[in-house]
């Protein structure tokens, strides 16, 4: 099959250091089960689901436990066999608190599958992206937008490419890349599924070429498969994994500001999600457990791991032996848009892309020195804005002004901050503009709705 | 003619050809209002606090006159402005209780823990939603003074890691209030000078991890207090403020929670 | 940002939590570092004097920076070094034999009036030291424009000899003036007294290019020195080639045009590139963060404007600057957020225009 070169290039970027030599040689192994499992039931982007089992329950691996609580939600399965302890609140990652069923893992293991779909070739779509739904497979990329909903696109959007994300751009995280260099037969038929399900005509795997074994690992998996099927080999510059600048990478177009990759006609998934897929469909096995690195300068033996969902961060690391020295930053995700920690009393879910520990050498400050106009943020902007302006602007409370000079376009990608030599917040001055567009924007939506009822 | 005399005249008539500009605009352009406009607006305090939820005193005076608001909005201008508007206006006089923020939460640096290190920048509902906010307690005061930069008057002071306000500068607009992510500060009865300084739903035990001043709600207050001076829900209690308290000083002292406070000032 | 932060605990802060290492501390050493190869040449041509005003302008811009921060309450912003920057480059838009009480007034104007006032910084709408040296320039018009005779080589190019006899026998008594005068400064007379310039010989720009045998600022004449400066700025990655290169080029093709519509009257436009203050200003001044647009257009619009109103000042007759590099940059810095309004890059996915 053929490997090409990414024929288009995004302006901007950033090349930070990537540390990915910690951890992108060690297999995935699996994680032992724990004695106990906190699973959040926001795992994903919507209403939070909502559980089907009372305390006390006997549960068995793989079931059902709490369903999805909307039309933009997903299910949420048992990830081990064992009793529900308790249904209490928890904090997720994004330092959000959610309902969490607590379940006690018992010693033997037993599992109810879906049944399995062999013949997913000759299957009807509608069947596949049932099962998709109902084994909650959500982006497992980061922003977890529930699967089945993706892949359902109005029928005045179609889609002609499937674009499967292997970018992995974040520095440190090496999940994907063990994902696709070991399960790459099984992505491959993911791939396949989507495509039947979408019935687009071209399949599109993007990868960076730092990561060669994943390029030809995908690259022999899809050979023999027919139809328009390439591995994308792309520059290795951050952010190459964000959906619209992939897209831009791979195929020229541009997704209009305010518009889904849907409006260029693509469909992105990452290589980990699309390896769900596979399993929900040929195996029948819901989506209850994910690979997550846990690496960085302060573990002592960074890997790959196979971990049921509930697992908290501190067992996850305590699994990799330890913290060396003092940590200073625990992050959930990869250090450029993940979440940093107050503790590790995190459980690990459908969006946990990694466990970063940054001891005190690799940790910044940022701090509130005035911008000094260097214009270096818009140069590594990908989105082509003016983030200093922006800033600015925001600092002195006229929202209205970053507005109007595309405020709302950013995508937290955070190769401002990275690039800017005052150290200025900068991604959190937009997070907080955007919060209060957005405030401002759902009053006003509220105010014309209770006009409207008038 | 000399330099001087040349320069006087051109600047002169400079001058006098723009103020004839200017009276033949204020004949033919102004536009015609309500008197009444203007005199109300003269009347009302002109901080343009924006607490009446009008945009500034001089829209809220043209709301008065021509949209017919009520006249008791103006919390800076209390009773006494909203009297003498009533009577500009020939219309009955209203009952306005002054009112004052203040902060329901005590839980100050001595007193409460932080549960991480904040790196970011100086606003409350920034470091809010930068993992859950750094205090211990979810629901207690942040002290990173967005209300103290909300505040016209001035009146808020950060000091030892929690906001409080000054009764005698607050004018009782509210804007501190709409800025609270953790919606912490209330509008009392500027009469009013005990408080339950504590906002925390959680129980007891977790409240004393990590606060010295949190309410456990053990609802003593509303047992040792007058009757209906204290009301509790769930864990938390609440000041009652349309029941007066005669026995103040007694349930201060036995609050095991030490989160009921009488006003310094 | 948060002073008290409990060492204990884990830091938590909004992504990204990786940074790039830059500092404003850093690329200010680095123009430091880029400064010194001209502060070699000025201290070889101009002996103490170099030593002198570059030593009386940094203390005094740093004393004044220190001082402002006080009476303003603020954190002390020493360790950035753009005070120590403000003073070099100001100290080398001076001419050497400047009292040292003028120095320090200028110094103290570009600091305290030019960048402090405006809130230190990041805020300064003009390049303090190009703020401070037109403000010496028109307090102290006479001391700022008179040249050293000492310095004024022996091995004077014989065509600069040609146009200073030129002009004497035009107007009589200039020529006591122009022995003492720049490059720029002899041809301004010379375009004044409506002679016309005679032939430059080759040899000349070696002069030029080298600042052996050039009157001129402190830090000007030298254009290699600049240019290695420059040539690390721009492999260091703290300027960009936008602004020099817009502005060189405007400048040497204006004079290029001009030598052909008028060859009479006009430099060549070789003499334009390499004399005055063209290169110090191009690459250190001009290209100055704070006071020049952040888009890549926005730097051409810069760099262009520059070139032109310079060009403008050099040789329009009736003005009387020999030279207009500062106060082509400062106006330029004037219109920098204007520039930056109407260079807007367009935005990712925006519709093209």
């Amino acid at each position: 099959m053929k490997i090409i070169n990414s024929p288009f290039h995004f302006k901007g970027g950033i090349h930070p250091q990537y540390h990915k030599d910690l951890g992108d040689r060690e297999a995935i192994r699996e994680l032992p089960l724990p004695a106990k499992l906190t699973v959040p039931m926001s795992m994903h982007l919507g209403a939070p689901a909502k559980p089907v089992v009372k305390v006390g329950d006997i549960v068995k691996a793989g079931q059902l436990i709490a369903e999805a609580g909307g039309f933009i939600s997903a299910p949420v399965h048992a990830p081990a066999a064992g009793r529900v302890k308790s249904i209490d609140q928890t904090v997720t990652a994004p330092g959000r608190s959610c309902q969490a069923i607590v379940i006690e893992t018992s010693p033997e293991q037993e599992w109810e599958l879906m049944p399995p779909i062999p013949d997913w070739g000759s299957a009807d779509p509608k069947t596949l992206l049932e099962r998709i739904g109902a084994a909650g497979v959500v982006g497992m990329g980061g922003a977890g937008f529930p699967t089945k909903v993706k892949l359902s696109p109005p029928p005045n959007k179609p889609i002609d490419t499937i674009i499967l994300n292997g970018a992995e751009c974040e520095p440190y995280l090496t999940g994907d890349n063990r994902m696709m260099v070991e399960h790459a037969d099984h992505i491959a038929v993911g791939a396949q599924i989507m495509r039947r399900i979408l019935g687009a005509e071209k399949l599109r795997v993007a990868i960076e070429d730092n990561k060669p074994d994943a390029i030809e690992a995908m690259a022999k998996a899809f050979e023999g498969v027919d139809g328009d099927v390439a591995v994308v080999r792309l520059h290795t510059v951050y952010p190459q994994g964000s959906e619209k600048h992939q897209i831009y990478a791979v195929t020229g177009r541009e997704v209009p500001r305010g518009g889904l990759p849907m409006d260029a006609g693509c469909v992105v998934e990452n290589v980990s999600t699309v390896y769900a897929i596979y399993d929900a469909v040929v195996n029948g096995r819901p989506l209850t457990r994910r690979v997550i690195e846990v690496t960085g300068e302060g573990v002592a033996h960074p890997a790959n791991l196979m971990a049921p969902f509930g697992v908290s961060y501190a067992e996850m690391i305590e699994a990799c032996g330890g913290y060396v020295g003092k940590p200073a930053k625990l992050i959930s995700g990869g250090p450029m848009m993940g979440f940093a920690q107050a503790n590790g009393d995190i459980p690990c879910g459908k969006t946990t892309g990694g466990i970063l520990v940054l001891p005190p050498r690799e940790v910044s400050n940022f701090t509130s020195q005035a911008c000094i106009s260097c214009g270096r943020c818009v140069d590594a902007c990908p989105m082509r804005l003016i983030p200093s302006e922006l800033s600015q602007l925001i600092e002195a409370e006229d929202i209205d002004g970053a507005a109007n000079i595309s405020l709302m376009d950013c995508v937290e990608c955070g190769c401002c901050a990275w690039v800017c030599p005052a150290h200025r917040p900068l991604v959190q001055h937009f997070r907080r503009g955007k919060a209060i567009v957005n405030a401002k924007r759902a009053a006003e939506r509220a105010k014309q709705q209770e006009a409207a009822k008038k | 003619m000399n330099a001087i005399t040349v320069s006087t005249l051109c600047v002169g008539g400079i001058g006098c050809v723009s103020a004839l500009a200017l009276a033949v605009a204020d004949k033919f352009l102004s536009v015609k209002e309500d008197p009444r406009i203007g005199q109300v607006a003269d009347l009302l305090p002109g901080a343009n606090c924006g607490g009446c939820g009008f945009a500034g005193c001089a829209d809220y005076a043209k709301a008065i006159v021509t949209g017919g608001a009520e006249l008791n909005c103006c919390a800076p201008g209390g009773a006494e402005v909203a009297g003498k508007i009533a009577k500009c206006l020939g219309r009955d006089a209203v009952d306005v209780v002054k009112k004052v923020a203040v902060v329901m939460c005590g839980g100050d640096s001595t007193s409460a823990v932080r549960r991480f290190a904040y790196n970011g920048i100086n606003d409350c509902a920034a470091a809010n939603s930068t993992g859950g906010g750094d205090k211990g307690c979810t629901y207690g005061c942040l002290g990173y003074g967005s209300c103290a930069r909300a505040c016209p008057a001035g009146a808020i002071e950060i000091a030892n890691g929690i906001a409080r306000v000054v009764k005698s500068r607050c004018i009782g607009c509210g804007k501190c209030a709409t800025v609270c992510p953790r919606k912490l500060i209330k509008l009392v009865p500027a009469s009013e000078t005990v408080h339950v300084r504590c906002s925390s739903k959680d129980k007891g035990p977790a409240v004393k991890k990590v606060c010295a001043k949190g309410c456990i709600g053990c609802r003593l207050c509303t047992k040792l207090g007058d009757p209906g001076a204290f009301s509790a829900d769930g864990f938390l209690c609440a000041r009652d403020y349309s029941q007066p308290l005669t026995k103040a000083d007694d349930v201060i002292a036995k609050c095991p929670g030490h989160c009921i406070t009488k006003d310094a000032d | 940002m948060n002073p008290e932060v409990n060492p204990n605990l884990l830091m938590v802060s909004s992504s990204p939590h990786a940074h790039s290492g830059a500092s404003v501390r850093r690329i200010m050493l680095d123009v430091l570092i880029a400064l010194t190869p001209a502060f070699s040449a000025a201290c070889w041509f101009f002996r103490l004097n170099a030593l002198r005003l570059t030593a009386t302008c940094v203390l005094t811009c740093l004393a004044t920076e220190w001082v402002c921060r006080k009476l303003m309450k603020r954190e002390n912003s020493l360790g950035d070094l753009s005070a120590a920057v403000t003073g070099v480059l100001l100290a080398f838009n001076l001419p050497p034999e400047l009292p040292t009480w003028m120095a320090v007034a200028g110094s103290v104007f570009a600091i305290a009036i030019a960048k402090q006032v405006f809130g230190g910084l990041g805020y300064n709408p003009f390049n303090p030291a190009l703020a401070g040296r037109v403000f010496m320039l028109i307090s102290f018009t006479g001391a700022m424009t008179t040249w050293s005779r000492a310095n004024w080589s022996y091995k004077l190019a014989a065509a600069a000899q040609d146009a200073a006899t030129a002009a004497t026998s035009a107007a009589g008594g200039l020529a006591d003036a122009l022995t003492t005068a720049t490059p720029l400064g002899m041809a301004k007379a010379v375009l004044k007294s409506g002679q016309a310039i005679p032939g430059f010989q080759p040899s000349l720009f070696t002069d030029f290019f080298f600042g052996a045998n050039l009157n001129g600022c402190v830090g000007e004449t030298c254009s290699i020195a600049l240019l290695a400066g420059a040539v690390y700025l721009l492999a260091r990655k703290v300027i960009s080639w936008h602004i020099p290169v817009a502005y060189l080029a405007t400048v040497f093709v204006y004079a290029w045009v001009l030598k052909i519509c008028c060859p009479g009257s006009a430099l060549p436009p070789m003499a334009h590139l390499l004399s005055g203050g063209l290169f110090l200003g191009a690459f250190f001044m001009a290209t100055d963060m704070v006071t020049s647009p952040i888009t890549k257009k926005g730097m051409l619009v810069f760099g262009i404007g520059c070139g032109v109103i310079t060009m403008l000042i050099r040789t329009s007759k009736t003005g009387a600057y020999p030279e207009g590099v500062s106060f082509a940059i400062l106006i330029m810095n004037s219109l920098t957020p204007l520039i930056n309004r109407a260079t807007r890059n367009r935005v990712f996915g925006a519709k093209k225009a």
